[in-house]
């Protein structure tokens, strides 16, 4: 089998790249995920109740699926999301921890504990996307592009998976995240 | 070329080895216990959870101390390694062959460590321990972790049945596993998922699941097509695209992940010895679940779920339940639906009250999760027809 990369979206606490090409950088005393929000007109309110992981997860998908220049939002069964990280949902980790921390003060979030799984940036993405093809998270000891190629080889396999949105997502923090997603498909 | 069975582990409340773990299901023997205050927590739960005298007891049986590192490892890391040691060793595979993939499946790992002071953070993520239990076996490949909420243990297997099929790997061991913490229990209990009393799997008197610990092992290689025993036919993992933390209301993604594994498989309903589903006893899991039955025409198949035996083991649930179930179809049974009472789904659906017969040598293993994925399996065993 071979593939082609149709797009490549780069999105970190510093710039936002499109095929190589700077579409933003990060200004003092603003938050960079929203100010793309903004930047990039997207109407989708959602964003603001996400956790960091599925907010850069989010923006870089949105820039990648707006440059296939194709009607987005159709319900479509063949294209699979498939994503990377090695920290997990650490952020949203930490932050439910500090909810159940203190016996005296003891009040689990069900808002931030629905985020304590990777692989909800998925589901984020699934349902912005109407997107009911596979979807899946696999976490790897550090970044490899050699382990995610044959990751992406094994989802083509799925005999419906005709493209492939896949990827590295990494966010610590709102100000330490880094995102390279690519759209790939089966030639 | 197929994708076979050839070697496996259960480590659980009920069991350390499938042999032990089948026999307590088909006894009808539960791991659910009732706890007032667990581990201080101001609520009721019930809860199966593994004995640590029993596992470092096994521990110190089975594991090479000169293979692990020097600092004490957690429970997470001992009944992972543990699981995978005793699952080798039951197979004749050589791990530390660059053809050989470790393929770990968790939920939250050592998420237990927040709680402490100066951790190391990189102990956090799955994926540390992935790397722990292929240096233990000097496997030189970077290990995976599926991490896909409640259906990685399924995932995880439809992932190793690809390396295998498309020539990646000769031989992927599979491992599921989760332990519980104040961070998972108090998560579930704040999303009023749990249920203060033992399950009731597609009852009518059902309120909630409850969680359980275990670890399974399975290994899959490469064989011919007359080898005998249990293989995987056919996987697929499909989204709801609805919610992040609810299922679909119609069930999408569950119909259509096993609309997907008949096709693939050539399997009918007929052929089906049973669909043994996620069934947590939540409200809205096994409403979807009667409807995706129904839409895949699988409505007359015995349906079964063991949550009521091991609560809900997260990371491990897809690998355990997997097991179990091959070890009683090859044994011509059907296990009970343990905690099952009244049929209380949105459709009607055959769910097994009863140890039954079968003579049937074939299954369908359904699951869902949060991020709003489901994934569904076929499983043959074509040598106990003869």
């Amino acid at each position: 089998m071979s593939y082609k990369v149709l797009h490549r979206v780069r999105l970190t606490s510093e710039y936002l790249e499109l095929n190589g090409v700077r579409m933003g950088e990060s200004q003092p005393e603003e938050n960079f995920l929203t100010q793309l929000y903004r930047k990039f007109c997207i109407d989708y309110p959602k964003f603001f109740k996400m956790d960091v992981l599925c907010k850069v997860g989010f923006i870089a998908s949105e820039v990648l699926l707006d440059a296939e220049g194709v009607e987005r939002f159709v319900p479509r069964a063949d294209r699979a999301v498939l994503l990377f990280n090695h920290h997990s949902s650490l952020h949203a980790d930490q932050s439910f921890q500090q909810t159940i921390a203190d016996p005296e003060d003891f009040y689990p979030k069900p808002s931030v504990f629905v985020y304590t799984l990777p692989n909800i940036v998925t589901g984020e993405l699934a349902i912005r996307n109407r997107y009911h093809g596979e979807s899946n998270f696999i976490l790897l000891p550090y970044k490899s592009q050699d382990v995610m190629n044959q990751a992406v080889e094994a989802a083509f396999l799925n005999s419906g998976t005709a493209s492939v949105l896949t990827g590295w997502v990494e966010a610590l923090s709102d100000q330490n995240f880094e995102s390279e997603l690519l759209l790939i498909i089966k030639e | 070329m197929i994708v076979k069975k050839i070697g496996e582990n259960i480590i659980s409340p009920l069991g350390f080895t499938t042999e032990e773990n089948y026999a307590s299901v088909m006894a009808g023997r539960s791991a659910l216990q009732r706890e007032e205050s667990l581990w201080g927590m101001p609520f009721p739960c019930v809860v199966s959870l593994i004995a640590d005298p029993l596992l470092d007891a096994d521990f110190a049986r089975e594991i090479d101390t000169s293979r692990i590192p020097s600092y004490p490892l957690t429970k997470f890391e001992k009944v992972t390694l543990l699981s995978t040691v005793k699952a080798l060793k039951s197979c004749k595979i050589d791990p530390s062959s660059e053809r050989v993939l470790f393929l770990l499946s968790s939920t939250k790992g050592n998420v237990s460590l927040l709680a402490s002071e100066n951790i190391d953070i990189e102990m956090v993520t799955p994926s540390s321990t992935g790397q722990l239990v292929a240096r233990y076996f000097g496997n030189p490949n970077v290990p995976v972790t599926v991490s896909n909420a409640c259906i990685s243990g399924l995932c995880a297997q439809i992932e190793a049945y690809r390396r295998i099929r498309s020539g990646q790997y000769d031989a992927v061991v599979v491992i599921g596993a989760d332990v519980l913490s104040p961070f998972i229990v108090s998560g579930f209990q704040s999303l009023k998922a749990l249920s203060d009393e033992q399950c009731h799997p597609f009852s009518a008197t059902r309120k909630g699941l409850n969680l359980g610990e275990a670890a399974a092992t399975v290994v899959y290689a490469a064989a011919d097509e007359s080898a005998g025993g249990w293989q995987m036919v056919a996987g697929a993992v499909r989204n709801d695209a609805n919610h992040i933390s609810g299922p679909s209301r119609t069930g999408e993604g569950s119909y259509l992940a096993l609309q997907a594994v008949l096709q693939d498989s050539g399997l009918s309903a007929s052929d089906l010895a049973c669909l043994n589903v996620h069934g947590t006893s939540t409200l809205y899991n096994d409403d979807m679940e009667s409807i995706a039955i129904h839409r895949a025409g699988l409505a007359d198949v015995p349906v079964n779920a063991m949550k009521g035996y091991y609560g809900h083991t997260l990371g491990a649930a897809g690998i355990l339940e997997t097991l179990v179930t091959m070890r009683a179809v090859e044994n011509g049974k059907v296990p009970a639906t343990r905690g099952f009472e009244t049929l209380g789904v949105a459709m009607p659906v055959s769910v097994t009250s009863e140890n039954i017969d079968t003579e049937k040598f074939a299954f369908v293993k359904l699951l869902s999760g949060f991020g709003g994925c489901n994934a569904a399996a076929a499983f043959t065993c074509p040598s106990a027809a003869l």
